[in-house]
């Protein structure tokens, strides 16, 4: 479903992304996890379209999405949940899950009910402004935006961050049912252990490169991955 | 209404003193001692000192009273909703008090004075000003300081379409207009690809450009001869010369302007542009083509400043380089922000704050600027987010 060739993407000169290659299938959860700087959100942001490859081709059913601005992208199919929620603290709940929308022609109240299905409390709090969210409300408020444009492919940057553990592991949940519905899931993740549990594959960042690759079995079980990510 | 009350968890109305004890006392204090040093080198220490003791103790107390700025913000922000509440009026009422208060513009010319037309006419023409600016400054968040350069195409784009080739106000407008638009579009081609101080110095930039241009261009705008001769608007034989007439055609814009940003604000358009003001990346990422939108921000604040141009050209007959320059861009800007970014009653409030005070304090001529700039920073301690403004302008990025 999207395809990540030998992608090589630039801050300026720094290099952040040297020969990344991901690929993810249909239906898939997916997760990256890797250090602070290893090129994690810089992977998530090439695929939206807001930073432009040097080289690489990316691949989004069957089309070429290397180079297509970030609006177009979203037409596509793919959504982000960027890292830091990045929900508008002046505009209302509502408000918020209808810019989620924007690309969308006609009707939203369908996505809409779906997203207040999935997390009520945004239904309880559609008229308040989203800057007076709680944390773990702004992280379902932006799932939820990124779900109003009815994605194929949502790409979460660390969802857990900053959230008690017991609101973290709702979100992971929310994320397995988001899956069911049929959506693809592009995690990133720094809590390796939560975000292995719910993906089926995974690839390890390391300074710009995929340095592992595998089932999150696998993953779970390599030496290095346990002491590195795991902490053991 | 909900989001008014929303807004005040924001500030709770806490009291400066009960907290911090002195501290509450401290800024109006250095405010006062400011503006008394201000006033130090027109009329010497001692009436400096004096000064000082009678700012501070009117500050000071006005603190107490209103319980600080939380209070006093409150106090404004729900101004409409307290009124709407305390049953003093019912929603009947307001709706007619609104509508009184529209017709007393209408019938105003029977009883004003002439002098007064001519302020109201100036008035009208800054607030169509002021509203476009907002459009770009208030509601997507970028800093133009050259916004007077389409004020000035409006003008001069009557202007000579007038004296040289005989057309009308009313076949002149469209050009006029649209040639402020596509110039708008224009700068912010290449402009768009800066970001916050760079793109406000490009555009100061492209302010001064134009009005040297004018002044340059001799053969074209008779430098700063500027050009006279200019015909007053008509409606068929009718000439809008005199005041009141005018005064209806400006009236007439004003409302438009008004009902028209107002809709394009609340339409997908407005809700886009606030995203992209609240957080451009987040706006991206939601799929708003956020280099169009902000190019449509430009030309749409530009088509009013050229609508502007051409009332002002119509009503002064005389249009020159020297009503374009930098300080007029500044003075719509110190509209939008008095009246608090994004807000458009705000925004009217504040065009009619900076046209009037200099008005009346002409009686004080030496010190009105004075007074005026004084008033403008207490203003921005007091209340930085401008009078009206509501839900406001996060500044991050």
């Amino acid at each position: 479903m999207l395809k990540l060739k030998n992608i090589h993407t630039f801050y300026g000169p720094i290099e952040a992304l040297k020969g990344v290659d991901i690929e993810i299938r249909q239906g898939e959860i997916v997760c990256i996890i890797g250090n602070n700087g290893a090129g994690k959100s810089t992977t998530l942001m090439t695929i939206s379209g807001i930073l432009k490859p040097r080289s690489g081709t990316i691949d989004f059913a069957e089309e070429r999405i290397t180079g297509v601005p970030p609006y177009r992208i979203v037409r596509m199919g793919i959504s982000q949940v960027p890292e830091g929620r990045r929900i508008f603290p002046k505009l209302t709940v509502k408000e918020n899950l209808e810019m989620g929308a924007f690309p969308i022609r006609g009707d939203k109240k369908a996505s809409l009910e779906f997203v207040y299905n999935l997390f009520p409390v945004l239904k309880d709090r559609h008229m308040q402004l989203g800057g007076t969210l709680s944390g773990g409300e702004q992280q379902m408020l932006a799932i939820g935006r990124a779900l109003m444009s009815r994605p194929k492919l949502l790409l979460l940057d660390e969802p857990s961050l900053g959230l008690a553990p017991i609101i973290a592991s709702k979100i992971f949940k929310t994320i397995r049912e988001i899956n069911r519905e049929g959506v693809t899931v592009l995690l990133v993740e720094q809590n390796a252990r939560a975000a292995m549990k719910l993906s089926g594959r995974g690839y390890v960042l390391e300074n710009g490169r995929v340095a592992l690759e595998g089932t999150s079995e696998d993953l779970l079980s390599d030496e290095q991955v346990r002491k590195a990510y795991l902490g053991e | 209404m909900d989001m008014y009350k929303e807004n005040n968890h924001d500030n709770p109305p806490a009291h400066p003193f009960s907290k911090g004890g002195m501290r509450g006392f401290l800024k109006p204090l250095i405010v006062a001692l400011w503006l008394s040093l201000l006033f130090l080198p027109f009329k010497g220490i001692k009436a400096a000192i004096v000064f000082f003791v009678i700012a501070s103790a009117i500050l000071v107390s006005a603190v107490f009273l209103s319980g600080y700025q939380n209070k006093f913000a409150l106090a404004i922000k729900t101004l409409r909703v307290t009124v709407q509440e305390s049953g003093l009026f019912s929603r009947k009422q307001i709706f007619v008090l609104r509508y009184a208060c529209l017709l007393s513009l209408f019938v105003m010319p029977l009883f004003a004075r002439d002098y007064f037309l001519d302020v109201a006419i100036l008035v009208g023409i800054y607030v169509i000003l002021a509203l476009g600016l907002n459009v770009v400054v208030g509601f997507t968040g970028l800093l133009n300081l050259g916004f007077v350069a389409f004020y000035a195409l409006g003008a001069y784009s009557y202007a000579l379409l007038n004296t040289r080739f005989g057309l009308g106000f009313w076949t002149a407008l469209p050009f006029s207009v649209g040639l402020s638009a596509i110039a708008g579009f224009l700068l912010a081609f290449p402009a768009l690809r800066l970001r916050g101080d760079y793109l406000a110095i490009v555009t100061l930039g492209f302010g001064e450009i134009t009005r040297l241009i004018l002044n340059n261009w001799d053969s074209l705008t008779m430098g700063p001869n500027g050009i006279s001769g200019i015909s007053a608007p008509r409606i068929f034989s009718l000439s809008l010369g005199k005041l009141s007439y005018f005064y209806y055609l400006v009236l007439f814009f004003v409302l438009i302007t008004f009902f028209i940003t107002k809709r394009v604000y609340s339409s997908k358009i407005g809700r886009a542009w606030v995203a992209i003001r609240e957080d451009e990346i987040a706006s991206s990422i939601m799929g708003i083509n956020t280099t169009m939108y902000k190019l449509y921000a430009f030309a749409f604040g530009a088509f009013w400043a050229g609508l502007a141009g051409a009332i002002f050209a119509g009503k002064m007959q005389f249009v020159s380089p020297e009503s374009f320059t930098f300080m007029e861009s500044v003075l719509i800007l110190c509209m939008v922000i008095i009246g608090g970014l994004g807000s458009i009653p705000g925004v009217i409030l504040g065009a009619f704050i900076l046209v009037l005070l200099p008005e009346m304090l002409r009686e004080i001529q030496l010190y009105r600027m004075l007074a005026l700039g004084a008033g403008l920073v207490l203003l921005m301690v007091f209340r930085p987010q401008g009078l009206f403004g509501g839900r406001g302008v996060s500044f991050r990025s």
